[in-house]
């Protein structure tokens, strides 16, 4: 029994690879008792401006557009500090979740684990946020999301949660506003029945009232929309509001004109992505799209496509002082995540997108609502609605 | 119980699985059982270890771990379904998701029950609604079956999404842990310097489940793991097995012997349901946050991909098909955009070069051998050329016919 | 309430789900042709069909049609790009054949594994798409290829003006000329594709090997040509439902395929699997469902109508509605 042998001795073989692995284990841990010597502080080199920042949210995937905008916003943000502060050594370092909590779980874990990450750009998605947001908040890590809007989020007591864009409660009377300014008489209200999109919708029909002559629900990744069309042109409305991302938006407003509907096409910042008319192409014409954040101006617009090689979209300008709060707290001194966190909760200053300054809870308390045109294939520079 | 019996083989170069497992059954017995006792140990403590070339680079791999553990239980659970009993379940993911729904309706939601008193419910209810599934549906065949089983897994999503009840798209949390038996530290190791070093300030607490350490919750997943294998095991060899392949192979002929192949399937649907619950429940608790993202038709293909890939019939198969569905996109990181793209490749080059799976039941070796010594038969050239063709072992290493079927 | 919707409605969204089940009936043929000559579920077929969506719409860039073509101009490049799309689609599932079930089929893989393999195309060729512009960027060919591998995770609208001219009206509903050419030009598909298989030599290849295929073969019938054929067929009508589905839809991605694919399979299933007439009936009942349901419950519940109406057909049916019988009543 030949093989028998060649067994045991690869038996054997790993029973002693066992032994002399705890053996220098054990050797490892006698010259470092404290265990102090490994994991965090192996930046020092770099003086006190050296840090690592975290960006956690979608990069692949189907929702990877949103990420990758905040990203390389983020990007510009670090590129410009860098060009300031050539002695800072500072990374951000990427966490693709593809928008899915399942995955944000263990990438929060490692970022956690690691004690040279003082900051987080994210999480991106309301999802992931609501998962990962306890991990944070007992890691004591600060994080600023650019972009996750879900009102409730705010309301976990997690100290560590701050994010830079108004939540959907804030979006939706300001939708309201805009629709009695210019006077419409019957609004349709459509949602995805996605976190965001169910909330935002929900809230822009509690704030319009009685002007709400019918709702519909359709579903992510849907691309027929016949029986909302139908629905639309029995109701009589004279505006559409949908609560919901860009993809379904393009595929919504282009079968709302060729169904026949022409009144008003609104929709809020999930849609307002360059994508969105790329799709719609004529049909996106006359629509407007609310969003609680401030447009690109053109000198941001210059450097981020130098940066990035594309437009600005959705979340960029966020992305960009989402991490340039960071940075500036790295300025100064605040290389740790119990000071960084203090740095965050107690900012007060001027960003791209608005005035920041956090509550208790986090959210930012000065939101400010645009509304964009798009008109002859573009989306137009956005004016604060009033 | 022959093994003992079977001819020292000569192994074909291409087929290194198969030699191992004709190796281990070569084993007597007790080295069997002190074998797996040590794979088991070695499965325990691998988080602890965090192995350089094994371990996640970019994600927590102790939570890379779990979510492994999680597809290695559903993949056992699914592997009876379809393995097993022969029944395409495209919408596996549906029992998953009611396994989680419930624990987090019972703990979160609506209640405020703790973890382990919700388990039992969760599970209960995941296997009525296995029954309620399948006492309508397993009366169609094959295929009809598979797209029946996908849309209720679409129906669970969509019921999920639409259902202020069940929280809508917003989810469920605060999901509560397992309760905790804090007793002593364990310290992890550090390869960071190339040598493993005990780290002592990153330690794990035994048992305290938290939300910011996932090992605990790796090692239940791990003994559930573990129990419903020993069950997996003695349910196969049973009555129970044995009427399942005869079903699964010719459902008449097995009616016509006396088989009431209805009330198994409806079993295996149950009994399959109800892993897959145990693995939602576990999912809900370590996630503490659950929302009708985590349970799309992508996952439900994942789960049957596990199967497949690892070789439908057999446990261990299963087993090591989850490990390669879960982990190497977890492992391979680095190629972030191409990761579908390289799943996607890696399951056609598989379907091609390893038809039957990474490691295949007993006996569909058994029978592929015999397949290819009648095929070669029937040609007139002579059998060992095509069986060498074939991938497979030469024939003199044909093992009696009752060896597999009493370690399937 | 909702059922006085239903009925005020009732023609507008029965003719919304007609027109949405013929694009479904046309991708389900090619999964009913392939089930019944394999016995497999083409699970990769809803990206020949994606693919066929693409071309549609690089074709009419090519021939450079935009919002302002008109009148005999866009009927015409339309139709150019419908045949662009057929022939890429057609191309697509040929490759498909050759590369993940041939060398499956010669080898005698389980029938599962073939589903795996067709999985595993599904996921390459979505990606394919979607990484276009990754790709082409890899080979440095991304600035000659310009807008046609940009932003490749993105939707893809159809550049053509999409507002349609009302025919006539039934009930007070404004059946446009683009309803009227989906319905249209899917009958027409499908009934060639039925003729070709019941009239032709090489279609009653395509049933003896549906039938039996070692008799088949046993009686001279080449059948990798005739699983080529039907891979072929199968492609050219997913292309054809493709354009349509873009006139219907105006933009595609490159995931469009999944959610389609899975609900035409319902309707060929619905259909009775293996049965070509059976796949039309099949998404013509399921479009029209939907649009009914969608109405009657809200959009919401649309998908959940579908699969709901599939489970109680085939409870009483479970065969499907007419039976599967490219060849025959399988055992």
């Amino acid at each position: 029994m030949s093989r028998s042998t060649t067994l045991w001795r690869t038996a054997a073989l790993l029973a002693a690879s066992g032994i002399a692995l705890a053996a220098c284990g054990t050797t490892g841990g006698g010259d470092d008792p404290t265990g102090n010597g490994d994991g965090g502080g192996g930046n020092d080199a770099g003086g006190d401006c050296s840090a690592v920042f975290a960006y956690v949210g979608p990069l692949t995937g189907p929702a990877a557009n949103l990420g990758i905008n905040i990203v390389n916003g983020s990007t510009l943000a670090l590129e410009q500090f860098l060009e300031a502060n050539p002695d800072c050594e500072v990374t951000l370092e990427r966490f693709d979740t593809q928008g899915d909590p399942a995955q944000a779980t263990s990438l929060v874990g490692e970022i956690v684990g690691n004690d040279d990450i003082i900051g987080v750009v994210g999480p991106t998605f309301s999802g992931e946020t609501a998962a990962t947001g306890e991990v944070f908040a007992q890691a004591g890590l600060v994080t600023v999301s650019p972009s996750a809007t879900n009102p409730a989020l705010t309301t976990n007591g997690w100290d560590t949660f701050h994010r830079i864009i108004g939540n959907d409660d804030t979006q939706a009377p300001a939708v309201a506003t805009y629709l009695e300014n210019i006077g419409a008489e019957g609004v349709f209200v459509i949602d995805d029945a996605s976190e965001y999109g169910a909330g935002l919708g929900g809230g822009v029909v509690d704030a319009l009232g009685d002007l709400v002559v019918g709702t519909e629900t359709i579903q992510v990744g849907d691309t027929d929309f016949g029986p909302a069309v139908t629905a639309v042109n029995a109701s009589g409305a004279d505006a559409v509001y949908f609560a919901g991302y860009y993809a379904e938006a393009g595929a919504l407003v282009s079968q709302l004109r060729s169904g026949g509907y022409d009144g008003l096409f609104m929709s809020g910042d999930g849609a307002l992505d360059p994508g969105f008319v790329e799709a719609a192409g004529a049909a996106a014409d006359g629509a407007v799209l609310t969003c609680p954040c401030a447009p690109a101006d053109e000198e941001f617009t210059a450097a981020y496509q130098e940066s990035a090689g594309q437009e600005p979209g959705t979340y960029s300008t966020e992305g960009f002082d989402a991490l340039n709060i960071l940075l500036q707290g790295l300025l100064e001194g605040n290389t740790d995540r119990a000071s960084m966190l203090e740095w965050v909760n107690g900012y007060d200053a001027e960003g791209i997108t608005k005035h920041i300054k956090f509550d208790e809870s986090g959210e930012v308390a000065e939101v400010v609502v645009y509304a964009y045109p798009v008109a002859d294939g573009a989306i137009q520079l956005g004016e604060p609605i009033e | 119980m022959s093994q003992t019996t079977s001819a020292p083989p000569r192994r074909s170069r291409r087929d290194l699985l198969g030699g191992l497992r004709r190796r281990l059954s070569g084993m007597p017995r007790w080295a069997q059982f002190l074998l797996m006792v040590a794979i088991a140990l070695l499965c325990y403590v691998l988080p602890l270890l965090e192995p350089p070339i094994i371990s996640t680079p970019g994600t927590d791999f102790g939570g890379v771990l779990f979510t492994v553990s999680v597809y290695v239980l559903v993949a056992v659970g699914l592997n009876i379904v379809v393995g097993y009993a022969g029944l395409l379940d495209l919408g596996y993911v549906g029992f998953y998701a009611i396994g989680a729904y419930t624990v987090g309706v019972l703990t979160a939601q609506h209640a405020t029950w703790p973890w382990l008193l919700s388990l039992p419910v969760a599970l209960v209810v995941t296997m009525v609604s296995g029954v309620l599934l399948g006492w309508p549906t397993l009366r169609v065949r094959g295929d009809y079956l598979a797209i029946v089983t996908l849309g209720f897994g679409e129906i669970v999503r969509l019921t999920l999404i639409n259902s202020e009840w069940l929280g809508a798209a917003r989810g469920i949390r605060p999901i509560p842990s397992p309760p905790s038996l804090p007793l002593f530290e364990v310290p992890h190791l550090d390869w960071s310097t190339g040598v493993p070093l005990v780290d002592f300030s990153d330690t794990t607490t035994f048992i305290e489940f938290g939300v910011t350490d996932p090992i605990p919750f790796y090692w239940l997943a791990l003994t559930l793991i573990i129990l419903v294998l020993l069950a997996d095991k003695r349910i196969k060899d049973s009555r129970v097995g044995r009427a399942w392949e005869a079903t699964r192979e010719d459902e008449d002929a097995a009616e016509l012997m006396g088989v009431p192949t209805f009330r198994f399937k409806l079993l295996a649907f149950a009994i399959g349901a109800f892993v897959g619950g145990i693995a939602g429940s576990l999912f809900a608790t370590r996630q503490t946050f659950i929302n009708p993202e985590s349970f799309t038709l992508l996952i439900s293909i994942l789960f049957l991909s596990a199967v497949v890939v690892g070789g439908q019939g057999n446990r261990w198969g299963a087993v090591i098909g989850a490990v390669v569905v879960a982990y190497l996109p977890e492992r391979f990181r680095g190629f972030e955009q191409w990761r579908v793209l390289v799943f996607g490749l890696a399951l056609m080059l598989l379907a091609i070069y390893r038809p039957q799976g990474l490691l295949p039941p007993r006996r569909t070796v058994r029978a592929q051998r015999m397949e290819a010594e009648t095929e070669a038969l029937e040609v007139g050239e002579e059998p060992e050329d095509a069986v060498i063709a074939a991938g497979g072992p030469t024939p003199d290493d044909a093992a009696p016919t009752d060896e597999g079927s009493s370690r399937g | 309430m909702a059922f006085q919707y239903v009925l005020d409605q009732f023609v507008s969204l029965f003719v919304g789900g007609l027109v949405f089940g013929s694009v479904y009936a046309l991708i389900a043929l090619g999964y009913t042709m392939v089930y019944g000559v394999l016995q497999l579920i083409n699970f990769a077929h809803s990206e020949v069909f994606m693919f066929g969506t693409f071309a549609t719409v690089w074709a009419l860039w090519l021939v450079g049609a935009d919002a302002t073509t008109a009148g005999v101009a866009l009927v015409a490049s339309l139709a150019v790009a419908m045949l662009i799309a057929m022939i890429t689609s057609g191309g697509v599932a040929l490759l498909l054949e050759r590369v993940a079930y041939r060398p499956l089929l010669n080898r005698g893989a389980p029938r599962l594994i073939a589903l795996i393999s067709a999985i595993g195309a599904s996921f390459v060729l979505s990606e394919l798409m979607g990484l276009r512009g990754a790709l082409a960027s890899a080979l440095g060919v991304d600035d000659v290829l310009g807008r046609y591998v940009a932003r490749s995770r993105e939707n893809l609208g159809l550049p053509t003006d999409r507002t349609f001219t009302v025919q006539f009206e039934v009930l007070g509903y404004g059946v446009t000329n683009k309803d009227i050419i989906i319905v249209l030009a899917a009958l027409l598909m499908m009934i060639a594709a039925d003729q070709f298989i019941r009239r032709t030599r090489l279609g009653r290849g395509i049933r003896a090997v549906a039938q039996d295929p070692e008799s088949a073969s046993l009686m001279g019938v080449n059948s990798t040509r005739v699983i080529q054929l039907t891979f072929l067929i199968g492609g050219l009508l997913a292309g054809a439902a493709a354009t349509l589905y873009m006139l219907q839809v105006g933009l595609t991605r490159y995931n469009a395929g999944f959610l389609l694919g899975v609900k035409a399979f319902t309707a060929a299933v619905l259909g009775g699997i293996g049965n070509l007439r059976g796949a039309l009936v099949g998404g013509l009942v399921l479009g029209v469902a939907e649009s009914l349901g969608s109405g009657l419950f809200g959009s919401e519940w649309r998908h959940v109508v579908a699969f709901v109406l599939l489970v109680v057909i085939l409870l009483f049916r479970p065969t499907g509605l007419l039976g599967e019988s490219l060849g025959k009543a399988r055992a």
